[in-house]
């Protein structure tokens, strides 16, 4: 046990590094616009396809490098070292493309792999509903078959870069008079068709990450299906497997800003930091995270050793999003009336608490609630029992919508 | 070396090796047939009783009380990850046996803090199970400190009294904290001639006694007036060694609960369905691998005698008491009426919980020490 690069990821690793200083942008994106970031992030990804470092694990006749997932995780690393912009791409080429070329014809494959490999393209996924979240095989929108067409009407919503998306994989009931999972099937469309809207949600926080995404009338070729008619749950399974890659776990401040804030605040005759029962918190904080982050080790180890990661990776989320609601509110807590405040001007970390208070909220609902992230570890690690499912054998349009 | 060398971007061998997975499964092998629950309970029922002497010799023969003791002396000089793997094992058992006060406390101590005579003479005696060792600290409610100890030596001689000390009616000899000179310090005493008395403890599968000295002869263990600082530094050692106990108490007592919920049916289905339930053992679930990782840290850093070892050590004792504790409590909630007899084994990893929880320090302890250190190395 311990923290040793073996001696082929230790070369591996310095070729990244040596890579990475010589060509990773030297730009300061803090602050820019979306669009702008975008074109950087652009020239990056197309950078990092010419030298193969794109997509590290893809066989080479697909871009990839034919490389190994513990040489993806060292390249992530180092690549974070050198803030270089990233997130475009990681739901396009981890879920999307993947679908693609495990359901796609081979024309359909040659035209789109390479394209989203240099990020000339990008793509979105489109499965959840106003009404299917966690149970997503309840979704409506339909597709209604028309001579070699189908046609598409409904909305999604949550849907991560929409707005600057190029094309997405869409998922879409195409038999109501069968169980739900089984009158589905997929789709990938061109976001740019002019039946598509996409519209941003304002969010609890304030700010828009995410889009609702309507559909009217958008006519698309039985070609551009993915998977047999009625085989769309299969299907998603195969993207959603992929999601575990592409979603992370919470980013914002974490105990060490939490300890610098209560030291400097005052708190009667000392600071904040001398309160026993917030010493106590954080140190079951700082015990959480670095559960997290050597959890997270166990995993890069078993891909070191060419094993397939464990269970363990399934805890990060839910652990993560609870900590940083529990530590934002803590930290308002600390500043007692002030507080409230979230002025980035007058607020301390420029009001990074009273902003990850906000934004944890969500976290705990995004990419699985806390309550599904449960059941999955209960029914696929703990291997008990799913729920009994009322309406597993009644045709999707017979079923109770509370409607 | 520096403080956050783990956090650096190279964690690739973070886990057991091959070899410590097969001595694992082999452990598990022996504990399995060797020390069931009808062993644990054969002490727990039996008031005169206060270990097991056959599994205890038994243990000694496997070489397991000196994995991590130098061949020099007598040990098999494996290592203290190997060490780790062998107290999770014991932990899932909930082991009557005095493998923790000698090998995690006292074995620990002089391997720490001992000259090379004194790991001569006692470190070899630890390895073939001929010396039960324990560690002496508190003398009453609260954690003992500098200020508040009352045992004393003078010219060699130890006089006061310790409450509890874990297997302290079953040991040869003690690590005794006292006062000499109004500094404290560390000392081995014979136990031969000390005042025994069994107490009446929470777990009786795991005994403890009230040690009484008058004018025993005491030998220094470590420099004079280093007492609360090596005290620390073996606290240190022992919750690494204790954190795997409690990992493997934890994980024992999840597979326990699912198992029963699994067979349990009311309300005309397996209750293992209910979301109430799997929501519970998930909630298990995500704190045990908590506590196995932060007790990997632990394990590198006592390995590695590495400098962050008093935070890593306070990380996975707290995690580990967290974990154990959770676990154990709700195994018996998920047993139902079940769990609250005595038939049912959910009681005995309720009281080793607790037992471990405290032998160690209780957590509230280590939260602010793990603070304290953390201010420290915040501030740097």
């Amino acid at each position: 046990m311990d923290f040793n690069d073996t001696a082929e990821e230790a070369a591996f690793r310095s070729e990244a590094r040596a890579w990475l200083q010589a060509n990773a942008p030297k730009v300061n994106l803090a602050g820019l616009p979306e669009k702008e970031v975008l074109k950087h992030a652009k020239a990056w990804q197309a950078k990092k396809a010419e030298a193969r470092y794109a997509c590290i694990t893809w066989p080479e006749k697909l871009g990839g490098r034919g490389g190994t997932p513990i040489q993806q995780v060292i390249f992530g690393q180092e690549e974070a070292k050198v803030g270089a912009p990233r997130g475009f791409f990681d739901i396009g080429l981890g879920m999307c493309i993947p679908t693609v070329m495990a359901f796609a014809n081979d024309e359909t494959k040659a035209r789109f792999v390479g394209p989203a490999v240099r990020g000339d393209e990008i793509w979105c996924q489109l499965f959840s509903e106003p009404s299917a979240g966690s149970d997503v095989a309840g979704l409506r929108t339909k597709a209604v078959r028309d001579g070699d067409d189908w046609v598409i009407n409904g909305q999604k919503v949550w849907t991560s870069g929409a707005h600057y998306c190029d094309f997405g994989i869409v998922l879409v009931r195409t038999d109501p008079d069968v169980p739900k999972h089984k009158g589905l099937t997929m789709f990938w469309i061109d976001m740019k068709d002019p039946g598509v809207t996409v519209k941003p949600i304002h969010q609890m926080s304030g700010g828009s990450n995410f889009n609702e995404v309507y559909f009217e009338n958008v006519r698309v070729k039985d070609s551009q299906r993915l998977g047999a008619v009625g085989d769309g749950w299969k299907v998603a399974l195969v993207t959603l497997m992929n999601e575990r890659l592409a979603v992370g776990g919470a980013t914002g401040p974490n105990y060490p800003e939490l300890l610098s804030l209560a030291r400097s605040t005052p708190s009667g005759d000392s600071s904040a930091l001398e309160d026993k029962a917030f010493r106590e918190k954080l140190a079951d904080w700082y015990v959480q995270a670095e559960g997290l982050k050597l959890t997270r080790f166990r995993s890069i180890t078993a891909l070191s050793r060419g094993q397939t990661p464990g269970p363990e990776a399934s805890i990060g989320k839910i652990v993560s999003a609870n900590q940083l609601q529990a530590m934002s509110s803590e930290a308002m807590e600390v500043l007692d009336q002030y507080g409230i405040i979230s002025d980035p001007e007058l607020a301390p970390l420029e009001a990074g608490f009273q902003q990850s208070v906000m934004w944890a909220a969500g976290l705990r609902i995004a990419g699985g609630t806390d309550e599904i992230l449960k059941n999955i570890i209960a029914e696929r690690v703990l291997g008990l029992p799913g729920d009994v499912r009322v309406d597993k054998d009644v045709a999707f349009k017979d079923m109770p919508t509370g409607l | 070396m520096t403080a956050d060398r783990a956090t650096g971007a190279k964690p690739v061998n973070f886990d057991y090796s091959d070899d410590q997975k097969f001595l694992k499964s082999e452990a598990r092998k022996f504990l399995d047939a060797r020390a069931t629950a009808k062993v644990n309970r054969a002490v727990l029922d039996d008031p005169a009783k206060s270990y097991d002497p056959e599994l205890w010799k038994a243990v000694a023969e496997m070489g397991w009380l000196g994995a991590a003791i130098p061949e020099a002396f007598g040990g098999l000089g494996l290592g203290h990850i190997d060490l780790c793997a062998i107290a999770e094992e014991l932990g899932r058992v909930v082991a009557p046996i005095p493998f923790a006060s000698t090998v995690y406390f006292f074995a620990e101590a002089v391997l720490l803090a001992g000259t090379e005579a004194q790991k001569a003479d006692l470190l070899p005696k630890v390895a073939s199970g001929e010396l039960i060792g324990c560690f002496a600290t508190s003398e009453g409610p609260g954690a003992a400190t500098a200020a508040s100890l009352s045992t004393t030596v003078l010219d060699g001689a130890i006089n006061g009294v310790k409450i509890p000390v874990t297997d302290g009616d079953i040991a040869h000899k003690a690590i005794v904290l006292a006062s000499e000179g109004g500094k404290p310090g560390l000392f081995i005493v014979d136990l031969a001639t000390a005042g025994k008395e069994t107490l009446k403890t929470l777990d009786p599968s795991r005994s403890a006694a009230k040690l009484t000295f008058a004018a025993q002869p005491a030998e220094r263990l470590g420099g004079v007036g280093e007492g609360i600082a090596l005290m620390e530094a073996i606290f240190d050692r022992a919750a690494v060694l204790i954190a795997f106990e409690q990992v493997g108490g934890a994980d024992k007592c999840l597979e326990m609960a699912k198992e029963y919920a699994l067979g349990r049916y009311a309300f005309g289905r397996t209750i293992a369905g209910y979301q109430a339930i799997k929501h519970k053992l998930a909630d298990i679930y995500v704190k045990n691998e908590l506590a196995r990782s932060n007790a990997y840290y632990g394990a590198w850093a006592l390995n590695t005698s590495a400098p962050e070892l008093p935070i890593a050590a306070s990380a996975a004792r707290i995690a580990g008491c967290e974990a154990f504790w959770f676990a154990a409590k709700e195994n018996v909630q998920t047993h139902g009426g079940m769990g609250f007899t005595w038939a049912v084994d959910a009681h005995l990893y309720y009281r080793r919980a607790k037992q471990l929880g405290l032998v160690a320090g209780a957590a509230r302890s280590w939260k602010e020490r793990l603070v304290s250190q953390l201010e420290r190395r915040n501030a740097a």
